[in-house]
This record gives C-alpha cells, sequence and structure tokens, in this order.
C-alpha cells in the first residue's frame, strides 16, 4: 500500500473581494502517481497548486506534504515540490543553462553539472544551453519551465497546463516525460484542459469545478463506471428505429442505413448482443460495425454539467 | 539558511549588473564628474571655502550620497519588481527560502553596486580636488548604512510599484528633493534661522551632515544624532519590509 505524500483536508481560498477561489478541498494524493486535475477555465485548479506551494495564501484548512504542513515547515514541503507554472514567467536576457542552475540554486541544492546536463539533453535543449531566452520559440520556452521545475529533483511535480498552445509533437514529447518521470518515482500532479490528456497519461482524475472537488476517481473505474460508448451499426438497406419499440438509445444516419447505439457495459445488461440479435432477426444485413469511444470527455461534461 | 538561494540571487542580481556594466556604473560616474566640472572647479573656484574647506572638496560627500542613495533605491526597486512584472516572482514565492533569505540577497546586490559606485565616484574625485577622510571607517560605515537603508527602501518601492512609472516617482518627486535640500551643495548654517529649523525635519540633512562630518571633521548637527538617525531609518524600512511579507502585500494573493 502506497502513502499520501500529498494530504488536503477541508482546504478553501477565499480572495479578498469575497470570490470563493476554493471550497472545502480534501484530497490524497498517492506517493508515485499521475493524478489529473481536470475543470473548466475558472474552476480552481491553478489556485489549489498555488496553495499548495505557497504562491496564494490559505482561508483555511490543512496541507501536508510528505508528513509536513505546508506552512509550517515550508522549506521542507517546497523543496520536494518542483512547479511548471502556466504562464510561461523568465527573465529574458539570461541563457537558459544560467535560468536553469539558478533554480536548482533557489531550491537549497549545491551545482551539479552532470544532472543540469542530463535534464537539458532529456528536454532536447542542450544545444540551446547558452541561447538567451528571449531568442527562444514558445515551445522551446515551456521546454525551460519544466527543466527548472527538474532542476532540483523534485519528488513531486506539478505541471499546470503543460501542453497549452504547444504543438503535438512537443505535446507527445511531453506526455514520453512524464510517463518517465513516473517510472523514476516521481508523483505528478497534472491540470489540464485536454482530456485525452488525462485519458492518456493520468491514473487518476479528479474533476473541479467552482471551486469543489466534484469527484475524483481511479481513471479505468471512472471510464467503465460512468463512460458511454457507442457503436455504429451499417446495415444494407434503410430502417426505420421504431421497429426496435424504444429498446434501445439509438439514433439514425441522415440516410436510414446506418444506426447508432448509445451504451454503458455491454457485459453487464447485454445490450450489445440483444441489438444484434433483435437486428438477425428483422432480416437485416450488417455491412460494417465500429465503435467510438468519447468516454472522458462525455464524463467531465455530465459532471461539470455543460 | 538557505545560502545556495542567497548566493544565487546575488550572483543573478550582480550579473545583471556587469551585463549592463555601462548603463549601472559608468553613467553615475560621468554625470557625478560633471557635477565637479561645473560646481567644484568652474563655479566652485569663485566661492568662499566652507568651515575652512575648499567649496569643490566640500561637495564630494553631498554628490556621492546623492548618487549612492538613488542608486541604491533605482536597484532595489527594479531588482524586486522586474520579477514581479514579468511573473517570475512566483519561483521565489514557492521556493524554500524565507523572506530574509530573499532580502539579503537582493539587498546585498543592491548594496554592492551602490557602494561600488560611491567608492569609484570618491576615487575620481579625488583626482579632480583634493580630499582628506578624517575618519575613514566612519565614513565606510555611512556610506555603508545609506546603502543598506536606501536600497531597504528601494525594495519597499519595488513591491508597492504597480507599473515603472511608479518605480520612478519615489526617487525622482521626494528622495532627489530631499537630498538636494538636505545640503549636499551647501551648508545649512548658511540658511536663514526659520529655513535651518524647517531643514532640520528633513531626514537627509542628518545622513550629509554624519557623512560630511567623517570627511571634514566638522557637521552641521551632532554626529550621534546623524547616526541615531540613519539607523532609525534602516530600522523603520526594516520593519515595512517586515510588515509586508507577513501581509503578503502586493506580492502574494
Amino acid at each position: 500500500m502506497k502513502r499520501n505524500i500529498i494530504q488536503i483536508e477541508r482546504l478553501s481560498k477565499t480572495y479578498k473581494d469575497g470570490t470563493v477561489a476554493l471550497e472545502n478541498i480534501n484530497l490524497n494524493i498517492t506517493d508515485g502517481e499521475i493524478i489529473a486535475l481536470l475543470g473548466p477555465n475558472g474552476a480552481g485548479k491553478t489556485t489549489l497548486i498555488s496553495a499548495i506551494c505557497g504562491i496564494t495564501n490559505i482561508s483555511s484548512g490543512n496541507v501536508s506534504v510528505a508528513g509536513y504542513d505546508v506552512i509550517d515547515d515550508y522549506k521542507k514541503t517546497r523543496a520536494l515540490i518542483g512547479l511548471v507554472p502556466q504562464e510561461i514567467a523568465l527573465q529574458p536576457f539570461e541563457k537558459v543553462i544560467d535560468v536553469v542552475k539558478y533554480s536548482r540554486n533557489l531550491f537549497g541544492c549545491a551545482n551539479n553539472d552532470m544532472h543540469i546536463e542530463k535534464i537539458l539533453k532529456r528536454l532536447l535543449l542542450w544545444d540551446k544551453k547558452d541561447k538567451r531566452i528571449v531568442e527562444l520559440s514558445g515551445g522551446m520556452k515551456r521546454r525551460v519551465i519544466i527543466a527548472k521545475a527538474l532542476s532540483h529533483e523534485p519528488k513531486i511535480l506539478f505541471l499546470d497546463e503543460p501542453t497549452a498552445g504547444v504543438d503535438v509533437d512537443l505535446r507527445f514529447d511531453m506526455w514520453e516525460l512524464i510517463k518517465k518521470l513516473r517510472a523514476d518515482g516521481t508523483t505528478i500532479i497534472l491540470t489540464t484542459h485536454y482530456i485525452e490528456e488525462a485519458e492518456e497519461i493520468a491514473d487518476r482524475i479528479s474533476i473541479i469545478d467552482n471551486g469543489k472537488i466534484q469527484l475524483t476517481e481511479n481513471k479505468s473505474e471512472l471510464i467503465k463506471r460512468l463512460g458511454k460508448k457507442v457503436i455504429n451499426i451499417k446495415l444494407d438497406q434503410e430502417i426505420d428505429i421504431k421497429v426496435f419499440n424504444g429498446d434501445f438509445d439509438l439514433s439514425q444516419s441522415p440516410d436510414k442505413t446506418s444506426i447508432s447505439m448509445r451504451y454503458t457495459d455491454a457485459k453487464k445488461d447485454n445490450t450489445l448482443d440483444k441489438l444484434l440479435t433483435r437486428i438477425k432477426k428483422e432480416k437485416y444485413k450488417i455491412l460494417h460495425i465500429e465503435t467510438d469511444e468519447k468516454s472522458l470527455e462525455e464524463i467531465f461534461l455530465d459532471v461539470v454539467g455543460k | 539558511m538557505n545560502f545556495y538561494a542567497i548566493k544565487a540571487i546575488y550572483v543573478f542580481e550582480m550579473s545583471r549588473t556587469l551585463r549592463t556594466l555601462i548603463q549601472s556604473i559608468a553613467s553615475p560616474v560621468i554625470s557625478t564628474v560633471l557635477y565637479f566640472i561645473v560646481f567644484g572647479s568652474a563655479i566652485g573656484s569663485r566661492m568662499e571655502d566652507i568651515s575652512s574647506v575648499s567649496y569643490g572638496s566640500f561637495i564630494v560627500p553631498g554628490l556621492i550620497l546623492l548618487t549612492v542613495c538613488l542608486q541604491s533605491i533605482s536597484n532595489a526597486s527594479f531588482s524586486i519588481y522586474f520579477p514581479k512584472f514579468i511573473g517570475s516572482i512566483n519561483e521565489l514565492l514557492s521556493a524554500p527560502v524565507s523572506y530574509l533569505e530573499l532580502v539579503i540577497g537582493f539587498i546585498s546586490a543592491a548594496v554592492t553596486k551602490s557602494m561600488t559606485i560611491g567608492l569609484i565616484i570618491l576615487i575620481t574625485a579625488s583626482f579632480l580636488v583634493d580630499i582628506e577622510i578624517k575618519h575613514p571607517i566612519w565614513m565606510v560605515c555611512i556610506l555603508f548604512l545609506s546603502c543598506v537603508s536606501f536600497s531597504l527602501m528601494g525594495f519597499i518601492v519595488g513591491i508597492w510599484a504597480r507599473s515603472f512609472e511608479q518605480i520612478t516617482i519615489i526617487p525622482d518627486l521626494i528622495i532627489t528633493p530631499l537630498v538636494f535640500l538636505g545640503g549636499s551643495f551647501y551648508s545649512i548654517t548658511l540658511l536663514p534661522d526659520f529655513w535651518q529649523k524647517v531643514t532640520l525635519f528633513n531626514p537627509v540633512v542628518y545622513l550629509i551632515s554624519g557623512f560630511r562630518w567623517a570627511f571634514f571633521g566638522n557637521a552641521d548637527v551632532y554626529i550621534g544624532y546623524s547616526i541615531l538617525a540613519i539607523l532609525a531609518f534602516t530600522f523603520a524600512c526594516v520593519f515595512i519590509i517586515w510588515l509586508i511579507f507577513k501581509t503578503g502585500y502586493r506580492i502574494k494573493s
């Protein structure tokens, strides 16, 4: 049984103007997992990360990291954390290698040229190490803020919208990097707008909306429990779905030769088998079958009520 | 203590200074040399001695302090305002660095730069006018304390400022007039009685008087009052910075 590396209890954050950004958040994050925080803009994802990392004051509640309180033992907790912020905030006229070394020292670590070289190579930044930040492209700058966050070998990595506005190649690179870091034992907390990102790399999903956690669940269990699949069946002739007497959740293509059925768990209620049997019984020939699974996105939209 | 962080902040700030060497050091030195040429050599040669000190030599302490105070404020305010402006302050806030360590890192860099400029101006002035320093240790101490206190004030200005324009408001509209009216180019004893008394409300008078005492051995106000005033100003700045970090004023939501 793995231990909880982050424990959040009754965490609330209210800004001076009265805006409630976080309300009674309870969340435990297990050592070594990748958890994705999903939520629409303004849901409170960044505020939650900021509260854990010390960027914003906590109004009430407790947060502990590796058993240490983030306020009373802030030096111990922050030394364990690496943060990749949403906004790219870099000193424009400094060299890549200097800003990465600066971060390592800031987090209380002595220089380690081998480690810095390893990170820069891993992020494809080694040949750009002597370039000034201002000379880099947006994607490269995003790699630099990741290198900075990894410079002090953190046990926990927060990635706040790491792939926002980056091209597909870089996004796949990031996913690979995140998987490698997890394999090395790093706990990763990821906020994202891209549901396929959470689906691809996360072990658990937490959906946040209006400053509250709506649900937190193991990804595959969540998809199994709430996810809906769609089966599209192409037939040899036109069909009127009224023949099924509303027994299935069906829709029809405009040319009436294809039907689609939404279902949740085929094993549990045999829906799929029943539908195919009915089609045969009605004397239709099946020309083609395909399945579609936009499960997590649908769950997300259901949960946030959009 | 996170000494790695203090050193990192210090080195980072100093490298910025070295990268902009001309702007950082050469321009205040050139402008001060111009003061010496105009007030010391050109106009000063026609002025009477003040307390047996030639006018050219008399203005040296005031000119050094004028530059040092303004440089301390502008260095320290820019060093903390710029991370706020570009957003990299979040890295400082999320690092295992105490507020004390942050202040030591930034202030020691600002003080190093201002002290260097002050000493360069002193050396430059020694080529142009006769300078004798009666209390060299006190001279260095008062210069150092001035750099520290005005750098602390600059740090406060940098946190308070919401725009680059606001960074320049305090030095331009408050500090420059106070230094000019604080006796940098004259002895306040030359003023009419009423204005002498008004001038004593200007804290910079104590600073310049104390610094001039270290050079020439005579002062407009008692040296003890000068030392007390500088220490009081320094502690007031430290207290305000402590309050800022305690409340997160304009740095932490």
